[in-house]
C-alpha cells in the first residue's frame, strides 16, 4: 500500500507539474462536454495523469479487491497532491514566480468550487483511482473496447474544429454538423454514439479479426497481393483527395507536413542511413529557399526574375553544393563531435544571412519579398491546395529516390558506415565520397523542401531558419523510426501535423518534442515505424539485460538502482 | 616527402585552403583595424576585461560538459539549461530580497542566498536529468544519450518557459557592485572585477577538489577506466552522480555571475552560453579541467575583442551582429583541425 501512496504522489507531481507548466489551462479551453456536466480536456487530462497512477498502482497488487484498494489510495493520493496546490498556492502568492497558477486553474481543479471543493476532489480522484483499480482487471475483451471507445470520445473533442470544418465544406454534411456538435462541444448523443460505435466496432474486431485474418491467409497469392495493394491505393487516394475534401487550412497543414517530409527524408539520408548527425540541417533547408528567392523574386533584391521551374533546380543544385562545401571539413569529425560541428555550421550561416553584413544583397532581417507564385500550364499556384499537390509530387520523387538509394550499394555502404567507420574503411569503402554523398543528397533534398517554402510564403525571412527546425525534423525521423521511410511520414504526420491542426497548443510544441525524444528513446528507440535491422539492433542492449522500460522511465521510486 | 605529397588529396588541400583563409582574414582585418586607430588603448582593455569576465562564465559552465565528458564520453547538451535553471529561479528570491531591502542593507548575505538558491536548483536539474535520461542509457549506442540529451535540453528549456513566462526578466541592481573600481590607470567595473574573482576562487576550489580529495581521485580513475574503477572497489554511479552534482553546482554559480554581468535572465539564455563553454572545453581539450578554464578565457577574450580587432577591419558593417559568428568558427575550427585542444585531452585510449 506504500507502493500505491507513492506512486499516487508521484502522478500527483506529474499532475501539478503540467498544471504549472500551463498546459491544464491551455487546454481547459477545450470542452469535452457541456451537458450534463461542464468537462474541459484540461480537467480530463489532470484525471488521465490520475488514472495513469492508479493503474500502476492496481497492476502491482494482488487480488481484485487489492487492485481497487490500490488504485483508490494511488488516486486520492493524487488528489491531495492538487489538492495542496489549490490550498496553499493563493495564500503563498506562488503566482508571482509560476505564471500560470492563475485563479482560473484552481478553479478548474476544484470544478469551480474553491476551498470547498477539495473533499470533492479527493473524493472524485479516490473513486477515478478505485474504478481504474477494477477496470485492470476486467478481462480484455471488456477492457478494451472501453479504453478504444474513450480515446475516440477524447478524439472527437480535440478535433471537433477540424471535423466542423470538414462537414461544414459541402453542403450535404451541413446539417450533421448541429447534430454532432454544440457550439463549444460535442453534444452528450454524439459522445454516447462514437463511444459505443467505437467499442463495439473494437469489440467485434477482437471476436472476428481472428477469422478474417484466416481467410485473407487463405486466399490465393493473386488474391492476397492485390489485398497488400488495397491499403496503399486506398492511401494514395485518400492523399489526393484530402485537399478537396479539407480546403484550404488542411491543405495548408499537409504543405508544411510536405515540406517537413522532404527535409526529414535528407536528414534520414544522413542520420538514418550514414549514421552522421547533423544538427545544422536546417541551413539547407534555407539555402534552397534563399536560392528560388533570389532567383525568382520581382522586389528589389532578386536577381533573375526567373521562373520557380527554371530556378529550382538551380536551388536544389545549390543546395547539393553546400552539402559537400560544408560536409568536407567535418570529414574526419564523428559522433558527438560532428553534431556540434554541423550545429556550428548551421548557426554561422543563419547568423551571416541575418547580419547587416550582408543585407545588400540577402535583405538582412527584412528578408526577401515578392517571391511570385509559380505557374503550372497556365495557372497560377497559388491556394494550398495547388502547392499541396506539388508537394506531394515533390516528396514522391524524393522518396522514391530515398527508397531506391536504401538498397542500393549507395545505401549498404552508408549502414556499413553507420555501424562502424573504421571496418568499413578497412574493407574498402570510401568514406569521403561515402559520406559527401550524403551530405550532398540530404542537402538537396532540403533544397527541395526551401523551394517549395519560399514560394509558399512569398517571401524568405531569416527567422524561419532556427536550429529549433533542424531540432523539429530531428523529432520527427526519430519518432518515426530511424532509417525507416515510412516512420519519416509517420513522424512528419505526427509532430508537424499534429501540431498545425491543433494551433491552440502550439506553445507546447517544443515541450512535448523534448519529452517525446527522451521517452521514445527510453522506451521505443526504434521508433513508430521502424526499419527492420534498427529494430534488431536498438532492442538488443534493452533485452540484454539493461534496466527495463518501466525503471528508465523513473515512474517507479521503488525501483533498485539501474546498474551501470 | 614524395609519398608526403602523393597522400595529400583534395580534401587536405580544402582544409588548407580554408585554414589559410580564415587565418588571412584574421590577419588583414586586425592589420586594418590598427592602421585606423579607431579604438583608444582604454577601449581595448575594457574589451580584454569584459572578456576575461565572460569568459570566467563560459570556463565555470564549461568544467560541467569537461568533467561528464571526461568520465562518460557524452555531451551533456543539458548543460546550458542547467546554467539557466539555476540563475532563472533565483530571480525570484533576488527581487523579492531586491524588494524588501535586504540586497541594500546586507548586500553579502542575499547575494549568498541568491547564490545559494542557485546552486542548488541547478545541481537538483543535473541530478534529475542524469538520472532520468542518461542513466538508463549507459550501454545503449553513443547516439541514443545525444539525442535524449538534446531532448532534455528543449524539454528543460519549455518546462521553464511555461513555469516563469517566456519574459525577459531584469535581474536587481545591487549597489554594492555598482561603479569602478581603478587598477594603475585603468577603471573596471566592479561587477566584471567580482566575477572575474568568484569565477577564479570556484575554479581553484573545483580544482583541488578533484585533485587533493579521496572523491576527486575517485572521479579521476573513472574517468581513466570505469570498469577498473568499479574492480577497484569504485562506486561507479555515485562518482557519476557526484561528478554531474559538481558540474551542476559549477553552472549554478556561472548563472548567477552571468545575472551579475548581463542584468537579465530567460528560458533560452542557457543555449548560447552552452554551445560557447562546449566549445571551450574542447578549445582547452575536452576531459582536461585547467583547459576548460583557460579555453573559457580564451574564447571570452577573442569574442569580445574580435569584432573590433578584425571584423572591424575588413570593413564589416555592424561587426557586433557577427560576435556569435566568431565564437562558432572557433567552435568548428577547433573540431576540425585540434579536436585534442589546446592543453590535450585528458582521455585514456581511444578518443571520441
Amino acid at each position: 500500500m506504500r507502493g500505491a501512496v507513492s506512486v499516487g504522489l508521484l502522478s500527483g507531481a506529474v499532475a501539478v507539474y503540467l498544471a504549472l507548466v500551463g498546459v491544464v489551462e491551455q487546454l481547459h479551453a477545450r470542452l469535452v462536454l457541456v451537458e450534463p456536466v461542464r468537462l474541459s480536456l484540461g480537467q480530463v487530462a489532470l484525471f488521465l495523469v490520475g488514472l495513469g497512477g492508479a493503474v500502476a498502482a492496481a497492476r502491482r497488487a494482488k487480488g481484485g479487491s487489492a487492485a481497487a484498494l490500490g488504485g483508490a489510495l494511488a488516486g486520492v493520493s493524487a488528489g491531495a497532491v492538487l489538492s495542496a496546490l489549490v490550498l496553499a498556492g493563493p495564500p503563498l502568492n506562488i503566482r508571482a514566480m509560476f505564471v500560470n497558477a492563475s485563479p482560473p486553474l484552481f478553479a478548474l481543479v476544484t470544478l469551480g468550487r474553491g476551498h470547498a471543493g477539495v473533499p470533492t476532489v479527493l473524493a472524485l480522484w479516490g473513486i477515478l483511482g478505485a474504478a481504474a483499480g477494477v477496470a485492470v482487471r476486467l478481462p480484455a475483451r471488456l477492457r478494451r473496447p472501453l479504453a478504444w471507445g474513450a480515446v475516440a470520445v477524447l478524439l472527437l473533442s480535440v478535433f471537433q474544429e477540424l471535423v466542423q470544418l470538414i462537414l461544414q465544406a459541402s453542403e450535404h454534411t451541413e446539417g450533421v454538423t448541429s447534430l454532432l456538435f454544440t457550439p463549444d462541444s460535442p453534444t452528450p448523443g454524439a459522445a454516447v454514439a462514437v463511444f459505443v460505435v467505437t467499442a463495439g466496432l473494437n469489440a467485434l474486431w477482437r471476436a472476428r479479426g481472428a477469422e478474417v485474418r484466416r481467410r485473407a491467409g487463405a486466399l490465393s497469392p493473386g488474391g492476397r497481393r492485390t489485398l497488400r495493394l488495397v491499403g496503399p491505393a486506398a492511401a494514395v487516394v485518400a492523399a489526393l483527395l484530402l485537399p478537396v475534401v479539407g480546403g484550404a487550412f488542411v491543405s495548408q497543414v499537409l504543405v508544411i507536413v510536405g515540406l517537413f517530409t522532404l527535409m526529414g527524408l535528407g536528414l534520414n539520408l544522413e542520420v538514418g542511413f550514414a549514421g552522421l548527425l547533423d544538427l545544422g540541417f536546417v541551413a539547407f533547408f534555407a539555402i534552397g529557399a534563399y536560392t528560388v528567392g533570389l532567383l525568382t523574386s520581382v522586389g528589389n533584391l532578386g536577381i533573375a526574375q526567373m521562373s520557380f521551374w527554371a530556378a529550382l533546380p538551380v536551388a536544389v543544385v545549390v543546395a547539393l553544393v553546400a552539402g559537400v562545401i560544408l560536409g568536407i571539413p567535418v570529414l574526419g569529425i564523428r559522433g558527438d563531435y560532428l553534431a556540434i560541428a554541423t550545429l556550428g555550421f548551421g548557426e554561422i550561416v543563419r547568423l551571416l544571412v541575418l547580419s547587416d553584413f550582408l543585407r545588400p544583397w540577402l535583405g538582412g532581417s527584412q528578408g526577401l519579398l515578392d517571391i511570385p507564385k509559380p505557374v503550372f500550364a497556365g495557372v497560377e499556384l497559388v491556394g494550398p491546395e495547388h502547392l499541396f499537390y506539388v508537394t506531394l509530387a515533390f516528396s514522391a520523387v524524393v522518396a522514391y529516390v530515398a527508397w531506391r538509394l536504401q538498397d542500393s550499394r549507395l545505401g549498404r555502404v552508408w549502414m556499413a558506415i553507420r555501424e562502424d567507420e573504421d571496418v568499413a574503411e578497412a574493407l574498402g569503402v570510401d568514406l569521403v565520397s561515402a559520406k559527401l554523398l550524403a551530405y550532398g543528397l540530404g542537402a538537396a533534398f532540403a533544397g527541395v523542401g526551401g523551394a517549395i517554402f519560399a514560394v509558399m510564403l512569398g517571401s524568405v525571412f531569416p527567422h524561419s531558419f532556427q536550429l529549433l527546425i533542424s531540432i523539429n525534423v530531428l523529432a520527427l525521423i526519430i519518432v518515426g523510426g530511424l532509417g525507416s521511410l515510412p516512420g519519416v511520414i509517420v513522424g512528419a504526420l505526427a509532430l508537424v501535423g499534429l501540431p498545425e491542426l491543433l494551433r491552440e497548443f502550439g506553445e507546447f510544441r517544443f515541450l512535448v518534442y523534448g519529452a517525446l525524444l527522451v521517452v521514445m528513446m527510453l522506451l521505443r528507440p526504434e521508433g513508430l515505424w521502424p526499419a527492420a535491422e534498427q529494430r534488431r539492433e536498438l532492442r538488443e542492449h534493452v533485452e540484454a539485460g539493461e534496466p527495463s522500460a518501466e525503471e528508465a522511465g523513473g515512474r517507479h521510486p521503488a525501483g533498485e538502482p539501474a546498474g551501470g | 616527402m614524395r609519398r608526403g605529397l602523393a597522400r595529400l588529396t583534395f580534401v587536405d588541400l580544402f582544409l588548407w585552403g580554408f585554414r589559410l583563409l580564415v587565418i588571412l582574414l584574421v590577419l588583414y582585418g586586425t592589420a586594418g583595424t590598427l592602421r585606423g586607430g579607431r579604438y583608444s588603448a582604454e577601449q581595448w582593455f575594457d574589451f580584454v576585461i569584459f572578456g576575461l569576465a565572460q569568459g570566467g562564465i563560459y570556463a565555470l559552465i564549461a568544467l560541467g560538459y569537461t568533467m561528464v565528458y571526461g568520465i562518460l564520453r557524452m555531451i551533456n547538451f543539458a548543460h546550458g539549461e542547467v546554467f539557466m535553471s539555476g540563475a532563472f529561479t533565483a530571480y525570484f528570491l533576488a527581487i523579492g530580497l531586491g524588494g524588501s531591502g535586504v540586497l541594500d542593507r546586507r548586500p553579502l548575505v542575499g547575494l549568498a542566498l541568491v547564490l545559494a538558491l542557485a546552486v542548488t536548483v541547478s545541481t537538483a536539474v543535473a541530478l534529475l536529468v542524469e538520472r532520468v535520461a542518461y542513466r538508463p542509457l549507459r550501454r545503449a549506442p553513443r547516439l541514443v544519450p545525444l539525442i535524449t540529451a538534446i531532448g532534455a535540453s528543449f524539454f528543460l528549456q519549455y518546462t521553464f518557459r511555461g513555469l516563469y513566462g517566456a519574459g525577459i526578466k531584469a535581474y536587481p541592481e545591487i549597489a554594492l557592485f555598482a561603479g569602478e573600481i581603478g587598477v594603475g590607470g585603468f577603471t573596471v567595473l566592479r561587477t566584471q572585477a567580482v566575477v572575474l574573482v568568484t569565477a577564479a576562487l570556484m575554479m581553484v576550489a573545483l580544482y583541488l577538489f578533484v585533485m587533493r580529495t579521496r572523491t576527486g581521485k575517485a572521479m579521476r580513475a573513472v574517468a581513466e577506466d570505469k570498469d577498473t574503477a568499479a574492480l577497484m572497489g569504485i562506486d561507479v554511479d555515485r562518482i557519476i552522480v557526484v561528478t554531474f552534482a559538481l558540474g551542476g553546482a559549477a553552472a549554478g554559480v556561472a548563472g548567477i555571475l552571468y545575472a551579475l554581468v548581463f542584468k537579465q535572465v530567460h528560458f533560452f539564455m542557457g543555449f548560447i552560453p552552452g554551445i560557447k563553454a562546449f566549445t571551450a572545453a574542447v578549445l582547452g581539450g575536452i576531459g582536461n579541467i585547467p583547459g576548460a578554464m583557460l579555453g573559457g578565457m580564451f574564447l571570452g577574450v577573442v569574442e569580445s575583442v574580435g569584432p573590433a580587432l578584425f571584423l572591424d577591419g575588413l570593413g564589416i558593417v555592424a561587426p557586433y551582429q557577427l560576435k556569435d559568428v566568431i565564437a562558432f568558427t572557433m567552435l568548428v575550427m577547433v573540431l576540425i583541425f585540434r579536436p585534442s585542444g589546446i592543453l590535450g585531452e585528458r582521455l585514456a585510449g581511444k578518443r571520441a
